[in-house]
């Protein structure tokens, strides 16, 4: 009998779960027509299969309780029953026909992405994503905020704790937007749940899916593919404004570039570049090759000492830029500026005890690009 | 023993003595044993990985494990499972209950049998063994997709690649003697039709082995050479596309979904009718049921690649026929409640399993209804809540039809009685522990969980400490499943030949622990139809 209870509670459970849908325990209606879309085929989906458990269950549950030997039954002798058995495969059918119609024509809407109006590229790598706006001219990488990383291990852990980026993406509000999904090393998924979205990045590859929020605000999601060592943290954030908001960002962010720019033609001091340098190396190189440049033996090479970054500046130049194929390492060449690649590579040379005591200037890199 | 080479002596020698009655073994009932103590200990190995994941997961934040062996012990914990554990536990019931259940003295195929199983031992030995390796175990997901497990894995990865291919000569192997068993060695008046039915599970899944194992071999041959030999079946660069090892790996990994579930129903399909002392209901539709399911899991590969980029087509085409197999599935779970209505049930520890099983493993078929449905199925994808679907119908099915085996036929196996109050207290602890462990994973997944991450989020803690609390729980619960099987086995009560009121089958007909060759005569045309189940 508490086996039937638990079984009973289950349910229970199961249906007030909806009732507390933003406690976490359903799916997000989300803020996007093919968000709610998918909700609402989900709890049609839902309720079908509670109402067909609901009968089976009780049937069972029923004879469990009245057919048994201590009850004095004895046991019929019927194992064949042609009419039942056209029954119990007529109705399946005829519900699963029911439930396809609404899922194709939802399906048929999400996979259209003829109507978008602007175009974001997004691209996958190990472990962090970059967005990119071709027409606008911007282009970022996001990677897991600093302050989540901090506490990975040990501190307390905040609200949002490993839901946060350093740049995020910001789109405007009531724009349909299609999102063109690559991968430059394996595959990821970029996933947003509050816009329906999730599509593999697969390298060498484009996928596209499309969304139209409805409702300004932030948006926090997960890479869904296993990717490596830090696929559970490679967070998305999106930022998303009124129209004008956009506008007033996107200027913004043309200008920044301008400075960059500007920097990168200047020469630059030791210590500047060292300081700049550390920051580029923990957010992009420390998570294969380690906060004190160890590496991982066997999966990731140490740089504490290596070849490359105690030998010829040229080649760790060209590896920095280029990566290496058939391995891990991937080329910087369109992540990362030329100060932020001369930094981190003067960085490098002097950190671990490599104590190669070379700089290199932002001009060295353009001329090897 | 002499060395008479006269043939008919065969049936009166007994086993080998010691270590190399083991090692040497031809007879089926010695495989049969082996498999299953081999699988039991990949259980516990396994389940030793799936408490570290689970203690990993207790709360937010990386408490004893690094992400890179968090990902060693996610990977390790599904090949294991898979391979090591339910498929070999699976062959060890087809060892040792076939040739008894269609009146054979053995296996058609005695010393392939031998080797079939001693190479488990070896490719499971090379598989933990990159443990031990620089880079350590392969971190890539028991899927192993491409790019990750070639251009981005360790060389211990190759190691990895050997064992798969020594454990699909294992199942090919241990596949084709099953085939040849049951329809070369089956009593000459034993028609089809007449077979129990988890002979006609063991012999469709033979044909999905067949079928499934050389595709998998194919992709990690692929594999091997894309490594090792500069070829791009699976790099863009090269010409390649990473989509496609997915597709092979699916082709063989959905067959393999049924392979460790039809021997599953084989097995409730008699623990049923006997608690229930009532013939099996639609015998003839259970077998046409299980043949059609076996057929479409030939044709569904792609509904584990809905976020892949697929055109709207194929997605189209893969959700109806996924839809489909709700259809003969259905057809299964009410063929079982028929046969228990009106029947007079008692509820001795087998029969708590198989109706346990019904519920629970019914509880992940509608989930995979729900996932089967593929805009939800965007959301859900690579989710916790395909996590608790997945263990919803590998572990409250498939191993559940495993121990529920393990209950119903150990009188036979060892001519003595479990200890039924422990076995009871063992039931409804491991019942209600699955359940705590897995059931919050609907509510992660929806929430928005990711599977295979060794951290997550604030939002997720309460569930999880829940999910990990149930976890050490049903851990904790294969202690005491231990301690019944070798109590059993050392102090147990003698068996009766038919332990059981109700059971049908030729096996029963047997002494009370199963003679070492048994039906050197073939059983007669009265007692097979009087043990039939399609009666």
């Amino acid at each position: 009998m508490s086996k039937l209870m638990s079984r009973l509670g289950g349910l229970i459970v199961m249906v007030s779960a909806n009732a507390f849908a933003e406690y976490g325990f359903n799916m997000t209606k989300g803020v996007s027509s093919v968000a709610r879309d998918i909700y609402g085929l989900h709890m049609m989906v839902f309720w079908i299969c509670v109402a067909i458990a609901l009968i089976v269950f009780s049937v069972m549950i029923y004879s469990l309780i009245v057919h048994r030997k201590s009850q004095g039954v004895v046991a019929a002798n019927f194992h064949e029953s042609t009419k039942a058995e056209l029954l119990w495969t007529g109705i399946p059918i005829i519900i699963l026909v029911l439930m396809a119609i609404p899922a194709s024509s939802v399906l048929i809407d999400l996979e259209d992405t003829s109507k978008a109006q602007m175009t974001i590229k997004i691209t996958g790598h190990q472990w962090k994503w970059q967005y990119d706006y071709p027409k606008e001219g911007i282009s970022f990488i996001s990677n897991l905020k600093q302050g989540s990383k901090d506490v990975i291990y040990s501190g307390n852990r905040h609200k949002n704790y490993l839901l946060e980026v350093d740049n995020n993406l910001v789109l405007p509000v009531d724009t349909p937007i299609r999102f063109l999904i690559t991968s430059n090393d394996v595959i990821h998924s970029w996933w947003v749940p509050d816009f329906g979205v999730k599509q593999d990045a697969n390298p060498g590859f484009i996928n596209d899916a499309w969304v139209q929020i409805d409702e300004i605000g932030i948006y926090r999601g997960q890479c869904t593919e296993l990717c490596g060592k830090d696929h559970g943290f490679m967070p998305i954030v999106v930022d998303v404004v009124s129209k004008a908001d956009y506008a007033k960002w996107v200027s913004k962010q043309q200008a920044a570039k301008a400075v960059t720019l500007a920097k990168s033609s200047k020469t630059w001091g030791e210590e500047e570049l060292i300081s700049l340098g550390q920051k580029v190396y923990n957010t992009s190189c420390a998570s294969c090759h380690g906060i004190t440049g160890k590496g991982i033996p066997g999966v990731f090479p140490a740089l504490k000492g290596s070849p490359i970054a105690t030998g010829d500046i040229k080649k760790h130049i060209s590896i920095v830029l280029h990566g290496k194929t058939g391995t891990a390492m991937a080329g910087y060449k369109n992540m990362l500026g030329d100060s932020d690649i001369a930094a981190v590579i003067t960085f490098e040379r002097t950190a671990f005890g490599n104590q190669m005591g070379d700089l290199i200037q932002p001009a060295q890199i353009k001329a090897a690009r | 023993m002499t060395t008479v080479t006269d043939h008919t002596d065969d049936g009166h020698h007994g086993p080998e003595k010691g270590l190399m009655r083991w090692i040497k073994t031809t007879n089926h009932k010695d495989i049969g044993s082996l498999y299953l103590w081999f699988a039991f200990v990949m259980l516990l190995i396994g389940g030793a990985m799936a408490m570290v994941i689970r203690m990993e997961l207790f709360q937010p934040g990386m408490q004893l494990s690094e992400p890179q062996f968090f990902n060693q012990m996610t990977t390790m914990h599904g090949l294991i499972m898979v391979f090591g554990a339910v498929m070999p536990a699976f062959v060890g019931l087809g060892n040792w209950l076939i040739p008894m259940m269609i009146g054979a003295p053995d296996m058609a195929l005695p010393r392939m049998n031998n080797w079939s199983f001693w190479i488990l031992p070896f490719a499971g030995g090379i598989l933990l063994s990159t443990f031990f390796m620089e880079g350590g175990a392969p971190a890539f997901g028991w899927t192993f997709y491409a790019p990750l497990s070639t251009t981005f894995a360790p060389d211990s990865t190759d190691f990895f690649i050997f064992a798969v291919h020594l454990l699909g000569f294992s199942s090919i192997m241990g596949a084709i003697n099953i085939i040849a068993t049951v329809l070369n060695m089956r009593a000459p008046e034993m028609k089809l039709m007449d077979m129990p039915l988890f002979v006609w599970t063991w012999l469709i899944t033979s044909f999905l082995l067949i079928g499934a194992m050389p595709v998998l071999a194919g992709a990690v041959t692929m594999m091997l050479t894309d490594r090792n030999f500069g070829t791009a079946f699976f790099d863009a660069t090269g010409g390649g596309d990473p989509v496609l090892f997915q597709h092979i790996f699916w082709f063989f990994g959905h067959p393999e979904v049924y392979i460790m579930i039809l021997p599953a129903f084989g097995v409730v399909s008699h623990i049923i009718p006997t608690f229930a002392r009532k013939p099996l209901f639609g015998y003839s539709s259970m077998v046409y049921a299980s043949a059609s399911i076996a057929f479409l899991s030939y044709i569904v590969w792609g509904h584990h690649m809905f976020s892949t980029g697929m055109p709207v087509a194929g997605e189209l085409y893969f959700m109806y026929a996924t839809m489909l197999i709700a259809v003969p599935t259905g057809v299964k779970v009410f063929n079982w409640v028929s046969t228990m209505w009106r029947g007079s049930m008692t509820f001795e520890t087998p029969m708590l399993w198989a109706i346990s099983f019904v519920f629970l493993f019914t509880i992940g078929g509608f989930s995979g209804l729900m996932l089967g449905i593929v805009p939800a199925d965007i959301q859900y994808q690579d989710t916790y809540f395909v996590v608790a679907h997945f263990h919803y119908v590998l572990v409250t099915g498939a191993l559940w039809a495993i121990i529920a085996a393990t209950f119903y036929w150990l009188p036979k196996w060892t001519g003595k009685m479990y200890n039924e109050t422990l076995a009871k207290v063992h039931f409804w602890w491991a019942v209600i522990s699955v359940n705590v462990l897995f059931f919050p994973q609907h509510f992660l997944g929806l929430a928005g969980m990711p599977r295979r991450i060794p951290d997550y989020s604030l939002q997720f803690a309460d569930f999880n400490m829940i999910s990990s609390i149930g976890g050490f729980a049903f851990g904790a619960s294969f202690i005491l499943f231990t301690y019944i099987l070798i109590d059993c086995i050392r102090n147990g009560k003698p068996a009766d030949a038919r332990p059981w009121e109700g059971a049908k089958g030729l096996e029963w007909t047997l002494e009370p622990k199963a003679q070492y060759h048994s039906f050197n005569i073939p059983p007669t045309k009265v007692l097979i139809e009087q043990e039939s189940q399609n009666s």
